[in-house]
């Protein structure tokens, strides 16, 4: 049930990003004469100060958001796979240096450290910005992923690869890969809802690419445009709602793949205590 | 003992880590960032405080090497070197004006987060099945909503449409800074929002961590073992499963600490709160790298010394630590 609603939200969230902008076909950077207008059938989220379309801006916003979380979250799972599983397989030294590596990451505040990257960064374009998110966003999927090797390189089938006379890096890749696969995409998703709360933040503190629509940009030019003061409820409100519902969505997959692996997390025919 | 000492020099080592990241960082970027600077003012920069920021960065003719030891012996001085953005004040003196109100707080908001959230999630377990597990979703969903936007939902509905609570500023203008009464109240009235911001974004996680490991622990033979010797409900709720279920709580709270001092930062922001957080915005969009390179090494130093006490209270309360070294 959690994983059919969260797959819903994902799903509805992704044919907007992907298809919605081709539906619309309007600018969203477009400005007209009505400002500030609430919520109408003209404007079914209302405009912003300069007659933009929140909708429009919505549905456009969702594909930088979403893409800069999803490559942000590709960039940091590869290395965190690199990391994880090359560790984990080797051992001794090179797992004790990846391993500190990992942990050193993991500690060091990671919001900070992106605010700081992006400052020295000479252009703020969407890759970069997506590559700076995935420089603090790998370490926790190298963390488990690490685990998850140490147990599975000892089973039979990896033995009898390496028996077989398997290179080291092959047998990491396609013997052992293959088996983390489920883990990969727990972490995978988490990275994505990681990555879209860090993008929304730099682009609300105006360090981002303000030139393109994202939900962040949208709030940021909504409170400079004080929207709060004016009570423009309608222009900050839709923006963060897509993010937390495509943060709950993914959590809810994530929370479904757990509860399979750990039934006594279920919620589901539990008599209440008194 | 063994345990603390490893985790001090895992800490120690994550310092030189960080403290080496604010050297090698700038000088991996493309262009040299006092060029940088000033390109972007057109050659309208003080030459003093070009000499500062070359200086702060340890600049200069010298080898990567020499560079990378002068740089060391101004931090073990405490030399981080003049801010741009309040020349000729150094980075220091900024720094210290603004930690105090940050450390106030995400200090009070964190300890408030973390005992109600914890509390929490110690109910839900233990009540599952009943109403309680309406606040599931509500969790799930405060996960993943960003701080910022807590914070403008609040400033929307208690400062401008309600106008019970101030949205901006760290204690009111009409008030003296100094140790009376009057300035504390101002100071406490104008946290109010923010720390409720933090509270509200942060504790959904200790709700949802709490809750999962508490529910393992309830099936442990020892908890129904308690039940069945008939103690009270509160007894074996509290000093038999939630006692056992914290330890795992304690270290992923000192792992997301990180996360709340990355909120905070963002919350400051929303309120014009004067403590780091927003000095920190200030130094990144006048570019003042000296100041920004002192913030985050100060943010990341304060992260660890609060991982490390979070170590210290899983020794006091985990006797398997202490056992290890005997």
């Amino acid at each position: 049930m959690k994983i059919k609603i969260g797959i819903g939200i994902l799903a509805f969230f992704t044919l907007t990003a992907v298809l919605g902008p081709l539906l619309i076909g309007a600018d969203p950077a477009a400005t007209s004469d009505d400002g500030l207008q609430g919520p109408s059938a003209a404007h079914w989220l209302g405009t912003t100060q300069t007659g933009q379309d929140i909708l429009t801006q919505i549905v456009y916003g969702a594909r930088v958001s979403m893409g800069v979380g999803v490559l942000s979250a590709v960039i940091a799972n590869a290395v965190a796979v690199a990391a994880g599983l090359v560790g984990g397989y080797f051992g001794g030294a090179v797992d004790e240096v990846l391993s500190v590596l990992t942990n050193i990451f993991l500690v060091l505040p990671a919001l900070p450290l992106i605010i700081v990257l992006a400052g020295y960064l000479p252009q703020r374009g969407v890759a970069s910005v997506a590559v700076v998110i995935a420089v603090t966003g790998w370490a926790w999927g190298a963390r488990v992923l690490r685990a998850q090797t140490l147990s599975v390189r000892r089973r039979d089938f990896v033995q009898a690869a390496r028996a077989s006379g398997e290179g080291p890096f092959r047998i990491i890749f396609f013997e052992i890969l293959p088996v983390l696969l489920p883990v990969i995409a727990t972490s995978f998703l988490a990275t994505v809802v990681a990555a879209i709360l860090a993008e929304a933040g730099l682009s609300f503190l105006g360090l981002a690419d303000l030139s393109t629509v994202s939900w962040g940009s949208m709030l940021y030019f909504a409170q400079n445009g004080q929207a709060l003061l004016i009570g423009a409820w309608w222009w900050f409100i839709p923006p963060g709602l897509c993010i937390a519902l495509i943060g709950t969505g993914l959590a809810l997959v994530n929370f479904g793949i757990d509860e399979i692996a750990n039934p006594r997390l279920r919620t589901v025919k539990v008599k209440a205590r008194t | 003992m063994r345990f603390l000492a490893r985790r001090l020099g895992f800490y120690l080592l994550t310092a030189w880590a960080a403290i080496t990241l604010n050297f090698l960082v700038p000088r991996l970027m493309p262009g040299d960032p006092v060029e940088l600077l000033v390109a972007r003012m057109r050659g309208n920069v003080d030459p003093a405080a070009i000499d500062a920021m070359r200086r702060a960065f340890g600049i200069s003719d010298a080898s990567l090497w020499q560079q990378y030891l002068d740089y060391l012996g101004n931090l073990a001085q405490g030399e981080l070197g003049r801010s741009i953005t309040f020349f000729p004040a150094e980075v220091s003196t900024v720094i210290a004006d603004s930690l105090p109100w940050t450390v106030g707080l995400v200090g009070v908001a964190t300890l408030i987060s973390y005992l109600m959230g914890t509390s929490l999630g110690v109910l839900m377990a233990w009540k599952r099945g009943t109403w309680l597990d309406g606040v599931l979703p509500a969790a799930t969903f405060m996960h993943a909503v960003p701080y910022f936007w807590v914070a403008l939902a609040l400033v929307f509905v208690f400062g401008v449409t309600l106008q019970w609570f101030p949205v901006s500023r760290a204690y009111g203008l009409d008030v003296m800074p100094g140790l009376t009464g009057e300035f504390a109240g101002s100071v406490v009235y104008h946290a109010a929002l923010p720390a409720v911001t933090i509270v509200v974004a942060s504790m959904a996680d200790r709700i949802l961590g709490m809750r999962n490991v508490m529910v393992t622990t309830l099936g442990e033979d020892y908890v129904v073992m308690a039940e069945a010797k008939g103690l009270t409900s509160r007894r074996v709720m509290w000093a038999y499963a939630a006692r056992n279920a914290i330890l795992p709580n304690i270290t992923s709270f000192a792992l997301s600490l990180g996360f709340v001092v990355g909120g905070s930062v963002l919350t400051e922001i929303v309120f014009s709160y004067p403590g780091i957080g927003s000095m920190l915005l200030k130094a990144v969009e006048n570019e003042d790298f000296p100041l920004m390179q002192g913030i985050f090494l100060v943010i990341s130093l304060a992260v660890l010394v609060a991982n490390f006490l979070a170590d210290l209270a899983y020794v006091v309360l985990d006797p398997r630590t202490r056992q290890e070294a005997e």
